[in-house]
């Protein structure tokens, strides 16, 4: 089972580290790792989707409370979330036709971002699942790179977990 | 007023600041300003024969004293020789902050001469760690790592600071203001409703046992354990590290639980219907098989590290908070009870005391570690700091020398670190410098950090140490007995003559072989000036008993075999 975690946390040299090393220790699996700014000056966020049941979460979120940068951490389970989760890919278009990609972009609401004489690069944007069904359909085509950013996450409504209250 | 300082003296003013008054270390390149720094300061080094002592004093230091222990080494091999006693203070909760000197700042990253990741390596084995490459955080490093190692759940805290931050100038004062951590943790309280619930249990519980650990010593709440165990008429059971906590010749005191506590003990905890878990974290080696643990019992669990609450096992009533805090609110709230006939049950499974009492036992010329240890205990009234290494003799410490006094019992519980034993009662001596401190230790371990006999002689600090040398490494000797066919691979141990490796050092040593001479020796050691070997040459295929197989049930105990030759306890017929 995925759940999501998200983490403010200090930015200081060393700290992904302790929150990788965290996860390796206890043994838990991550599935994805984001880290970005926050809209206050030394703080990050991170979100983590881990591969684990209601305990493991449970466990996760009190170990990373041991952690000396971590500020805040937020369970998104059982609540509304915006997610998003972004994949750049490169897609062979040699020797089929271009329109089937097209056709696939019109659908799919992604994005050409760059196009070669011989690759198109597609941006794709949305909810994880949505992304991972993109990707199904271009792997016909023939995937020549991808990258993906795994998924960042926000509660929805007026909730919010503020980094100002930290600066 | 601010003043010119080198970084170097900026540690070591903060140090003092602290109330910083003896270090352990061992010098080296990456941290030699400070070394030329310290001998203008008002502190004690005492310099270690291997970096691993350091840190095993530093947390003997601090264990004994109930303050923070220090430990200073080099950068590269320096630092990395003191991860053994890093881990072993981070798994017992133990403040320490170790202090490593690193390379040039400009030469990080490059494989310069003694370089290596302290930080990285540590990371998984400290509380926090601290990279310092700048003089001006030097002081928010170390006034934050003294804050951390000795808040919350004490831990290990490393700060590595680099040459060049050691040798830089700069206009500097102390800040005498508090420590201000972004990471606040809201404070540790306790709520009405964890307090109502666990009143409520303890009001319907008939077979109540208190379980405690060594979060009643680091919170200094022996009086309110003892005032609640009275209130309510418990059995007290406790950990390895808890013993101390209570009084072992308190009625209401039943034993060490565990793979080595008494049957009685284990036998209570299992047909409890309610355990108090007071600042102890139902360790493997306490529970048992954990599914088939104490199933009948609503649990009670109170502890300062929330990450301990459902961890192991599930609480009924979880109270995260400082256990004096705790205990005091619930004293407000809770009813005298009387359990005069669970306590008596158990009582009959613990059987007659003069039946159970090893001294009162004929002499059959074999000396047996349990009588060395039960005389020492009778010899120092009980009152004296023992310090342990970690085997059979420790299990045996832990049965037969009864602490009456909090802080008397220095042991490795979490990590097992063999070795840990002699400098750490070093270190506890430091600490205590009037106490009577005990090393008890194993041929084995004693050899992995005999070499600090050296820093006890030139420290001239008097240790009393006991080597229970039965020419095996003991305990693992004892699972290759029950559990591999006594296939004896690689534990018989050849030792050097330990009398004359005492004297060696200028110390004075003793051999005892026989009963009948241990208590005159044990007087002659006590007597005698400066640390003191006694080489005791005591039976070597004894075996510690009751034992909990790992991961068998707590109540599935390898009893003593018939007939016995040492103590014939009730329990082990039943």
């Amino acid at each position: 089972m995925h759940h999501t975690l998200v983490a403010l946390v200090e930015d200081k040299p060393g700290v992904l580290n302790r929150v990788a090393s965290l996860f390796r220790r206890r043994a838990f699996n991550i599935e994805s790792l984001t880290v970005g700014r926050t809209d206050v000056a030394g703080i990050s966020r991170m979100t983590v989707v881990m591969d684990s049941d209601e305990v493991s979460a449970d466990r996760v979120t009190a170990y990373l409370y041991k952690l000396v940068n971590v500020l805040q951490v937020e369970d998104l389970r059982d609540v509304p979330t915006v997610a998003r989760d972004l994949a750049l890919v490169k897609v062979a278009v040699a020797g089929h036709d271009r329109g089937q990609i097209l056709r696939v972009v019109d659908e799919t609401r992604a994005h050409i971002v760059d196009s070669g004489e011989q690759t198109m690069t597609l941006e794709i944007t949305g909810e994880p699942p949505h992304v991972d069904k993109v990707i199904a359909r271009l792997e016909p085509l023939g995937i020549i790179e991808m990258v993906r950013t795994g998924q960042v996450a926000m509660r929805r409504g007026d909730t919010a977990l503020s980094a100002a209250r930290y600066s | 007023m601010p003043t010119d300082r080198t970084g170097a003296q900026i540690i070591w003013e903060c140090l003092v600041h602290e109330g910083v008054t003896t270090v352990f270390g061992y010098p080296g390149g990456a941290i030699l300003p400070a070394y030329d720094a310290m001998l203008d300061y008002p502190v004690r080094h005492v310099l270690v024969r291997h970096e691993q002592g350091a840190s095993h004093m530093a947390d003997g230091y601090a264990r004994a004293g109930g303050g923070v222990g220090v430990a200073i080494a080099t950068s590269g091999p320096g630092a990395t020789n003191l991860v053994t006693g890093i881990a072993t203070a981070q798994m017992d909760s133990v403040p320490i902050v170790c202090i490593t000197g690193q390379v040039p700042s400009r030469l990080i990253g490059y494989d310069a001469f003694q370089e290596t990741d302290i930080t990285g390596i540590t990371l998984p084995i400290t509380k926090h760690s601290y990279l310092v490459t700048r003089a001006q955080d030097i002081m928010p490093a170390i006034k934050e790592a003294f804050h951390l190692a000795k808040s919350g759940r004490p831990g290990p805290v490393l700060v590595d600071i680099t040459k060049d931050a050691q040798q830089a100038r700069l206009d500097w004062e102390w800040d005498p203001r508090p420590v201000k951590l972004r990471w606040h943790r809201p404070k540790a309280s306790v709520s009405r409703s964890d307090v109502a619930k666990a009143v409520d249990l303890i009001k319907a519980s008939k077979r109540p046992v208190i379980l405690a650990g060594q979060g009643v010593l680091q919170s200094g709440a022996m009086k309110e354990v003892r005032q609640f165990a009275e209130r309510i008429n418990a059995p007290v059971a406790l950990t390895l590290l808890g013993l101390g906590a209570f009084p072992a010749s308190h009625p209401l005191n039943i034993g060490m639980m565990g793979m080595h506590g008494e049957a009685w003990v284990n036998h209570a905890i299992q047909e409890a219907d309610l355990l108090l878990a007071f600042g102890m974290r139902f360790d493997d080696r306490v529970t048992g098989n954990i599914k088939t643990y104490a199933v009948n019992a609503k649990k009670i669990h109170i502890d300062i590290d929330p990450s301990e609450i459902n961890k192991n096992v599930q609480a009924d009533a979880a109270i995260v908070a400082d256990l004096r805090q705790a205990l005091k609110d619930l004293l407000d709230a809770i009813q005298p009870a009387d359990h005069s006939q669970w306590l008596k049950y158990i009582g009959s499974m613990k059987g007659d005391s003069a039946v159970r009492d090893i001294q009162t036992l004929p002499d059959n010329g074999h000396l047996y570690a349990p009588h060395v240890i039960n005389d020492i205990w009778r010899l120092t009234d009980g009152k004296a700091i023992v310090v342990t290494d970690v085997g059979q003799h420790q299990m045996w410490e832990a049965q037969y020398y009864h602490h009456e006094l909090p802080r008397t019992l220095i042991t490795s519980g979490g990590l097992g670190t063999m070795g840990f034993g002699l400098p750490a009662a070093i270190g506890a001596k430091m600490a205590k410098p009037d106490a009577e401190v005990w090393a008890i230790v194993g041929d084995g371990g004693f050899q992995m950090t005999q070499a600090e006999l050296s820093t006890a002689a030139q420290e001239g600090v008097k240790v009393n140490v006991a080597v229970i040398n039965n020419g095996y490494l003991g305990m693992v000797r004892q699972w290759q007995e029950f559990f591999y066919e006594r296939r004896y691979a690689a534990t018989p141990l050849r030792s050097p003559d330990f009398v004359k490796i005492a004297e060696a050092h200028g110390l004075a040593g003793f051999r005892v072989e026989g009963r009948s001479e241990v208590a005159d020796v044990v007087r002659r050691a006590r007597e005698t000036d400066g640390t003191v070997l006694i080489d005791f040459r005591v039976e070597q295929e004894d075996s510690v008993y009751p034992m909990v197989p790992a991961g068998a049930d707590l109540d599935a105990m390898i009893r003593r075999p018939q007939p016995s030759v040492l103590v014939e306890s009730a329990a082990d017929t039943i």
